[in-house]
């Protein structure tokens, strides 16, 4: 029985193993792209959602931004609560009657649908991540002067990405099996060509049995990668001491002594002050 | 009669109901190392906090050279970059290096060239003694360190006041003299300084001048002679017998 499966998936395989192949690099390539751009679409909505306003700000100021986060709002509910599947067909066939054109380009319809229903999760996520960073870091940014974008930018975003590492390979390794679903508006992925091939050579489950296998080899390697990714982001454990030869070749004509305390490193210091 | 940077006046802050701050009226001269003493819950870091504007005035205003920061006239951010603030919980940044901490705020607000920043980070960062640590995480050193690296991002940036909101409580007993003498060291270069403290041999011996606050109001103020030796009101003279019973 088993021989049989096997020299089954043998023969699909002899035919088709190119077909299946270019299924596999487009869904790679879609759930990547789309990932990445709804994972920028999710810190936009953070940066933008947590804008502050308080009892002083002039009333239109704070009149948009409630407005700003009632659409975030509206939009995260529409897109996570209905199905993606849905969603396809909604924009594929619906742009012709809302703006009188259609899209030529079965790619820019997919990753459009994919990236911002990613969006619609990330937002939380981002939003979540956000959340959890301790109050003193938008503190000390906003004592030295720095605005919300500054501060979300080169301090708390940075922080929020890896602590939300783990979410962020959640909706990949999702988008990676979900991008099957876009078949419904003719793209070729992976699970487009198990329907295809099937449906010519009449052999379903070792076609079947190939596609198995095959997204879960994928989401085993990109959990791996993550992983790695993952640990790169939380940096190096150790960290050098400075020796005085270095300061020397970076910044002009430091005397600095080691051990001493430094009342008297003070004394030693032979640069200029900046 | 020296210049003043920055007046406090007719300051009030509620939060609710709880009035925590009630018409509290001080200036800052330049120069001045002014030690904010009290109980906890006197009031003593809200004071500070709305200084640099991290919470909002309910009444009241601040004025920083004279102008109004408070009017909503002056860039907020551009006056909390002239007005340095070093935390009780250090609050450096933990995605940065040591270095990294002391150059973005100049890179990014004052917009200075990477060299120079640079150049100035490691100016900083020797005064307190942190020159060998440039290359670690916040998450890696001592908490003396890191309140040394705090005050050194904060001079980074040229304030000309620097505020301390208790820069000693979090820290061991055996780190707070390595803080103190960085503090020490820049009193004794004329840095403006307002300084929310528990250490009363910092304020005795080091300040020009000492606040006593008790529940939200300003209760006695002037030299550390005279408060701290000489003081006028019954509640001072009961929060000092008190609390140099305990430390002196």
């Amino acid at each position: 029985m088993l021989t049989q499966l096997f020299s089954d998936i043998g023969s699909i395989w002899a035919k088709y193993g190119t077909v299946y192949l270019t299924g596999i690099g487009n869904t790679l390539i879609l759930a990547t792209v789309a990932t990445l751009i709804g994972c920028v679409i999710g810190f936009f909505c953070g940066i933008l959602q947590t804008i502050p306003y308080g009892p002083g700000d002039a009333w239109i100021k704070k009149a948009l931004l409630k407005l700003l986060r009632a659409v975030i709002r509206i939009y995260v509910e529409v897109f996570r609560g209905t199905p993606m599947i849905l969603q396809a067909v909604f924009i594929y066939y619906g742009m012709p009657y809302f703006f009188g054109v259609s899209f030529k380009d079965i790619w820019t319809v997919s990753i459009l649908v994919v990236s911002i229903n990613t969006g619609a999760y990330m937002a939380e996520s981002v939003r979540g991540g956000i959340m959890s960073i301790d109050a003193g870091q938008f503190e000390g940014a906003r004592a030295i002067g720095m605005n919300h974008f500054q501060t979300m930018l080169y301090i708390v975003l940075p922080q929020t990405l890896r602590n939300i590492m783990p979410q962020i390979g959640n909706n990949y390794i999702i988008n990676v099996k979900d991008t099957s679903v876009m078949f419904i508006i003719g793209f070729q992925d992976f699970f487009a060509v198990h329907k295809m091939v099937s449906g010519a050579v009449f052999k379903y489950f070792p076609s079947a049995f190939l596609e198995m296998g095959g997204y879960l080899f994928l989401t085993l390697l990109a959990s791996f990668l993550l992983r790695k990714l993952e640990k790169k982001l939380a940096g190096e454990s150790n960290y050098e001491l400075v020796n005085t030869d270095q300061l020397v070749m970076t910044a002009g004509t430091y005397q600095f002594s080691g051990s001493a305390p430094y009342e008297e490193k003070n004394k030693d210091y032979q640069g200029e002050k900046p | 009669m020296s210049e003043a940077i920055l007046e406090i006046r007719h300051l009030s802050k509620t939060f609710g109901t709880h009035a925590v701050l009630k018409d509290v009226d001080f200036t800052v001269n330049k120069g001045d190392v002014t030690s904010i003493i009290g109980a906890s819950g006197s009031g003593k870091s809200t004071l500070l906090r709305c200084v640099n504007l991290l919470e909002t005035l309910t009444t009241g205003e601040i004025l920083f050279h004279g102008d109004s920061v408070t009017g909503g006239k002056i860039n907020q951010s551009a006056y909390r970059a002239r007005v340095g603030m070093v935390f009780q919980s250090f609050n450096l940044f933990n995605n940065l290096t040591v270095l990294d901490n002391c150059v973005i705020g100049q890179r990014k607000v004052n917009k200075a060239p990477k060299n120079e920043a640079r150049d100035r980070a490691l100016y900083y960062l020797n005064k307190v003694g942190m020159l060998p640590y440039i290359n670690a995480r916040p998450a890696q050193i001592s908490g003396g360190q890191k309140q040394r690296v705090a005050i050194a991002r904060a001079l980074a940036m040229e304030p000309e006041v620097l505020l301390f909101d208790e820069p000693t409580s979090a820290l061991d007993p055996e780190m707070v003299g390595e803080v103190l003498d960085v503090m020490k060291s820049l009193a004794a270069e004329k840095m403006t300084m307002l300084v929310v403290t528990h250490e009363m041999s910092f304020a005795r011996d080091v300040s020009t001048q000492v606040v006593y606050m008790a529940d939200g109001v300003i209760v006695e103020e002037g030299p550390p002679g005279q408060v701290l030796t000489n003081p006028q009101d019954a509640r001072t003279r009961e929060f000092l017998k008190r609390f140099l019973g305990q430390s002196n």
